[in-house]
């Protein structure tokens, strides 16, 4: 087992304008992506970041080996029990989930 | 066709002998996009921009005369970087000033996107408003309570400008891909091919190595593909990075939504012809039955003031749960017969402290400024001083990094709406407007 962020080549957050936040991972190789494709579960991600599982796309995108994840910000952004007016600090959570 | 991205934002800044190359062959537009929600709803509520004025004259001062010089229109889009019309008149002053000192003359048209409450109110009990996120339904009393509404117009507005014959456009608030693929569209050329161009030119040198939004793209568009080269010499487009692009701020790589219709990316094709330049073809558009718009609006939520500290004492660190409550239960008892009901909200906002120091900033939102003040004093006290079992520290919880501890961060905005619209035309929200400049 190891961390999501380990397979990955970039693995970042950014608003998708201010009502949603999305992930974007990258990686190496078709071999990873796919890898981390069948392994990576919603469930898991709805964990972490306490949000409900069928709010949650994931999207492949085989292009440049990438997976994205979106689901509706919690507090959107601006509010006034948002912490991050970009979104661009909220990986953490996935990046070390075991894979 | 040639068409020419300043950079990703304007007043970001870019390489003046970028700009020199790229015009050193025939330009047939230029385009720029002014701005982005991505810096929160305050500046929207404020009116004001947060890109740098002496930065943003800059960027133009060097761009104008070289579009007029070429016959180039010059499309700007979300003026001032929310696109209200005082974003609007703050950035055609810009202009003004730039066309008085360097002695430039053109015909300048603007198109304004706001929208009166009314006609958001008349869109919702009509049924065309649709929520874009289950989080943020459309709300009544949020939309009466918007200090400022605008509409994200699409290239329609723009089009209409290029007809009537206009040197410079000035957008309000405008979709980003609008600036780049109105001009292509309005020539004829292939529509999935221009949204797509124009989705990736709109960050500038952003899906170039090394990247950079903070600089000059190319865009070269014909019947059957476009092509994409940074002016800079130090950079080049790579496959991966121009395919990468629309993974970007997008919630679905493979679609991007217009308020015409859909662009779709899933059988788009991308090849590297020379070290530096990528072809892309295969990009499809499909109209969409019903035309909507994206509307932006925020209210005015209030006064803050802040107290930023941080706490090293691993003991008071691992109490901090029992030490936010037994601040926010003192600051209710004390208030609760001299502040009126619901005339603040106290957030703790918390970053580290798991087996280290914890910053705190007691961020404090008030009816007014004065209420924001008095509850932040007195969070900031009974803070500093909280007592908890085993405490030996007990001089202070807080180390404050300044004097005054207290800062004023005046008027607070929140969003309101963020919605889209079933719209009859696409132009129904844009004032179009045309008048020469200099002579």
């Amino acid at each position: 087992m190891k961390k999501l962020i380990d397979y990955t080549k970039i693995l970042r957050s950014k608003n998708a304008g201010p009502l949603f936040i999305t992930f974007d991972l990258i990686f190496n190789t078709k071999e990873d992506m796919e890898y981390v494709e069948k392994r990576l579960r919603k469930e898991e991600i709805a964990r972490v970041y306490d949000v409900k599982e069928n709010a949650i796309d994931i999207i492949s995108y085989g292009v440049v080996n990438s997976i994205k994840i979106t689901f509706p910000r919690k507090n959107i952004s601006g509010s006034l029990e948002d912490s991050d007016i970009y979104g661009c600090q909220q990986h953490m959570p996935l990046a070390n989930i075991l894979i | 066709m040639k068409i020419v991205a300043l950079n990703g934002l304007l007043g970001y800044g870019y390489s003046e002998e970028a700009l020199n190359l790229a015009f050193s062959e025939k330009v047939d537009y230029l385009g720029v996009d002014a701005g982005s929600t991505d810096p929160g709803p305050y500046y929207l509520g404020s009116g004001k921009s947060f890109t740098d004025r002496g930065a943003v004259k800059r960027d133009l001062t060097l761009a104008l005369p070289k579009a007029l010089e070429h016959k180039a229109p010059f499309i700007i889009g979300t003026a001032g970087g929310a696109g209200s019309e005082l974003h609007v008149r703050w950035l055609k002053d810009i202009l003004l000033e730039i066309a008085t000192e360097e002695k430039l003359s053109f015909k300048l048209g603007t198109v304004l996107s706001d929208v009166r409450t009314e006609y958001v109110l008349e869109k919702l009990d009509g049924g065309k408003m649709i929520d874009m996120s289950s989080e943020f339904p459309a709300d009544r009393s949020a939309i009466k309570d918007s200090v400022r509404i605008v509409s994200q117009v699409g290239i329609a507005p723009i089009i209409e400008l290029l007809k009537k014959g206009a040197d410079v456009i000035i957008c309000g608030r405008a979709c980003d891909t609008a600036i780049y693929a109105a001009p292509c569209i309005y020539e004829g050329f292939n529509e999935g091919l221009s949204f797509h161009m124009a989705k990736i030119m709109e960050c500038g040198a952003m899906c170039s190595e090394p990247v950079a939004a903070a600089d000059v793209m190319q865009g070269y568009i014909y019947d059957e593909y476009f092509e994409l080269r940074p002016a800079n010499p130090v950079r080049r487009c790579t496959v991966d990075r121009v395919a990468a692009h629309t993974l970007y701020e997008q919630s679905n790589p493979y679609l991007i939504y217009e308020p015409d219709g859909v662009c779709d990316l899933t059988n788009s094709r991308f090849e590297q012809v020379d070290e530096r330049t990528v072809r892309v073809s295969g990009s499809v558009f499909r109209e969409a039955e019903e035309k909507t718009l994206k509307l932006e609006g925020v209210k005015c939520s209030g006064f803050r003031t802040i107290c930023p500290a941080t706490i090293y004492d691993s003991e008071t660190v691992k109490n901090i749960d029992l030490i936010i409550k037994t601040v926010t239960d003192f600051v209710k008892e004390n208030t609760q017969n001299t502040l009126p009901k619901d005339s603040y909200t106290i957030n703790f906002k918390l970053s580290g402290g798991v087996d280290s120091s914890l910053g705190i900033i007691m961020d404090i939102v008030g009816k007014t400024q004065e209420i924001a003040d008095t509850v932040c004093a007195l969070a900031r006290s009974r803070m500093l001083h909280c007592d908890y079992d085993g405490r030996k520290s007990t001089a202070g919880n807080l180390a404050f990094p300044f004097s005054p501890s207290d800062i004023h961060v005046g008027e607070v905005y929140e969003f309101s709406v963020f919605h889209l619209v079933k719209v009859d035309s696409l132009l129904e929200t844009a004032q179009i407007t045309t008048e020469v400049v200099g002579k």
